[in-house]
């Protein structure tokens, strides 16, 4: 059936709830509403409001006490509204989210989701546009996730309600609307592995999340208009990042860039970048660029295509890797 | 309103000191205007157990002290004069029920079972957390200011959720009462009525910050009726206040009325840590003042005039003190620093490819200077 990225999570909430009690989905407007984007849907109505309720608008609270049903043994699935609003829950998430484990000397995980609708594209006021990754991906103890289809959506974030450690998971929810046609339960590799989306030859481009459907429709144009055979990888898993399978294509294809919408200045991209320089250096023909969001604060609504990577961007970076 | 105190029939009948206001409700100063009468069930056996605890308490903080002296621990946060306030507040507790501390509460924590030499690792530097939360029921000693609090709150969430009769006891100061995450915690905890009890130890200082810089309110305990809670403010140096006061608040959670906030009025007679200096800002004559309203001195006093400890008691706990005391210098005393290898070991539930390859860096430094 066709299915929305909005969709697929909506059931993959609901599937994880009917498949374990201790799964328990909390954050503001999230019970009766069904969240802003409806991502937590009619979840209440069926699994009573004990398992799907609102918060006060507290996202330090809503985090905080994530932790201590966690810590007793509840699985809590929680939603910060929007990517620019998470930031009040950075203490709790770097200070005691990414740490417990370590802390307790390995004796208490924390099996909880802190999911976060990211990135821009959708016309929104300040604040609703953000990519926040590198903050999260940059914290020991932390594992990262974002999706890029709506199949991937729904098997990724089974797998992080049913994962040991803590997961920030990363919506874009610019592609809430993409649609797939897929069959629930969908699988897919687990957390921690990237997917070769599309092979090709004539360079690397590695994507996640909202500009996955970029760089493939980049890919796209790139056969049509030039000929060009791009490869295009979807890493899933910001971290801990399968840089083996980033490297392998990289070394392939001997050109390779990052693309994503957080600015550049030591996003996301560097640390692929530099981590491809040092493993791939001998099969590199051109240095890794990154396509990326400018170092500027999120722009407003009418200029924001202006900032986000598209597929030109794209392809004007495979044309200068393609000219050394 | 007056504490009542009932005791076992060896005991005696009430307590010199007792019969004034210890305690009050301050809902009730404002909102309510009336006071809810409060009664203190202790029995002689127990009152021995509670003077045992704070005495033990009170030679642990020292032998902590002297240890930081040493170099054997590299800081320690003192719970000195504090001893009412932390140990009167867990002795309200049932064995099921969880204890969400902070560094200031080393003694609190002692009281409520957990090993000592486990307990001071985060101080010793052998590891942040030396003990299992799950064997004692008792969250890390947290560091950054009241963000404890609302693991609390989400415990006695799930524990409300799981229909279980549990009760959450977190700690935070006057200090912490500043934070964001203080009024977060007390206002979902009022919210859904979650069994928590908040006790703020108001010790009068965060490191060298007044409580008049903290806030213009007269009281921590006001707070609770700004999110619909019942507040207390207690003596802090008096532990059967302190224990009558959280007692009803854990009685209250337990039967599922939901959340209290229990001010403490105390005084940290050491430094903030052993790092700091009060010379900079405060007198000696305001913390004589203090001295002189010793917790555990006034209440083996009480237990003196009332009879219930003789001196053959009193030499058994000194002697249990000492050996508490030993025990600490043989285990904490060049306490070995342990595999710098396991650094990596509990970052995640198995160790990332990233982290195996780090680990080999670090495993090829260490043979190289085993070789040197």
């Amino acid at each position: 059936m066709e299915l929305t990225m909005a969709g697929a999570l909506n059931a993959a909430l609901r599937d994880s709830m009917r498949d374990d009690d201790s799964v328990v989905v909390y954050g503001e407007d999230v019970g009766r509403l069904g969240g802003v984007f409806r991502i937590t849907d009619g979840l209440q109505a069926e699994m009573g409001a004990d398992r799907c309720f609102d918060t006060p608008v507290a996202e330090a609270g809503i985090a905080g006490t994530a932790i201590g049903m966690a810590l007793y043994g509840l699985r809590p699935v929680v939603e910060m509204q929007f990517d620019g609003f998470s930031y009040p829950a950075l203490n709790q998430v770097i200070s005691h989210v990414a740490k417990y484990r370590n802390r307790t000397r390995g004796r208490v995980g924390l099996p909880m989701v802190i999911r976060i609708p990211y990135g821009g594209g959708i016309g929104a006021v300040e604040h609703h546009s953000e990519s926040p990754e590198a903050y999260y991906a940059h914290t020991a103890g932390l594992t990262v996730v974002s999706p890029g289809t709506p199949a991937d959506a729904y098997a990724l974030l089974r797998a992080s309600i049913a994962f040991d450690d803590p997961v920030i998971f990363l919506e874009p929810k610019r592609r809430y609307w993409l649609k797939e046609d897929l069959e629930l339960p969908v699988t897919a590799p687990p957390i921690g592995e990237a997917i070769v989306r599309r092979k090709g030859t004539t360079a690397t481009v590695i994507a996640y999340g909202p500009m996955v459907t970029t760089a493939l429709e980049a890919s796209t144009r790139a056969a049509e208009e030039s000929g060009w055979d791009l490869e295009v990888v979807d890493v899933r898993t910001l971290s801990p990042v399968d840089m083996d399978t980033l490297v392998a294509s990289a070394s392939k294809t001997g050109r390779a860039l990052v693309v994503h919408e957080a600015a550049r200045f030591v996003g996301y991209g560097a640390e692929i970048a530099a981590e491809l320089s040092e493993r791939a250096f001998g099969y590199l023909a051109a240095p890794v660029l990154r396509v990326t969001g400018f170092d500027v604060p999120y722009p407003s609504a009418k200029i924001e295509r202006h900032f986000l990577p598209d597929a030109d961007r794209i392809l004007d970076a495979v044309a200068r890797l393609l000219e050394y | 309103m007056s504490v009542e105190v009932s005791s076992a029939a060896s005991g005696p009948s009430s307590f010199p000191g007792l019969s004034k206001a210890a305690w009050q409700d301050v809902a009730a100063e404002g909102a309510l205007g009336t006071a809810n009468p409060h009664a203190v069930d202790l029995g002689a056996d127990q009152l021995r157990s509670l003077y045992r605890l704070m005495a033990l308490s009170r030679r642990v903080d020292r032998q902590a002290i002297n240890l930081t002296r040493q170099g054997a621990l590299g800081v320690f946060a003192s719970s000195h004069g504090q001893e009412a306030a932390q140990v009167g507040s867990v002795f309200a507790l049932e064995p099921d029920d969880w204890l969400f501390p902070t560094y200031r509460e080393t003694v609190g924590t002692f009281a409520r079972g957990v090993d000592v030499v486990e307990l001071l690792a985060l101080f010793s530097g052998s590891w942040h957390c030396g003990f299992d939360p799950y064997k004692y029921r008792v969250a890390p000693l947290t560091t950054p200011l009241a963000t404890q609090a609302l693991h609390a709150v989400g415990l006695a969430m799930a524990a409300k959720i799981k229909h279980d009769p549990i009760v959450a006891l977190t700690f935070f100061g006057d200090g912490a009462a500043s934070e964001g995450d203080a009024h977060e915690a007390l206002n979902m905890a009022g919210v859904y009525d979650a069994p928590v009890v908040f006790v703020v130890q108001n010790n009068g200082y965060a490191i060298s910050v007044p409580y008049r810089l903290q806030t213009r309110a007269s009281s921590i305990a006001l707070r609770a009726a700004g999110v619909g809670i019942p507040g207390i403010r207690v003596d802090g140096n008096d532990v059967i206040s302190v224990y009558g006061a959280v007692r009803t608040a854990v009685d209250r959670a337990r039967r599922g009325d939901g959340p209290t906030l229990v001010e403490a009025v105390t005084y940290r007679l050491e430094a903030h840590t052993t790092a700091d200096d009060t010379s900079r800002y405060r007198s000696d004559g305001e913390a004589s003042e203090w001295r002189a309203r010793d917790p555990v001195e006034r209440f083996l006093g009480m237990l003196r005039e009332g009879g219930v400890v003789d001196d053959a008691f009193l030499a058994e706990v000194e002697a249990e003190g000492e050996a508490t005391a030993a025990r600490m210098r043989d285990f904490l005393f060049d306490a070995p620093a342990g595999d710098p290898r396991e650094m990596f070991d509990h970052v995640y539930a198995s160790r990332t490819p990233q982290l195996e390859t780090e680990r080999a860096l670090l495993d090829q430094e260490l043979r190289a200077a085993e070789e040197r």
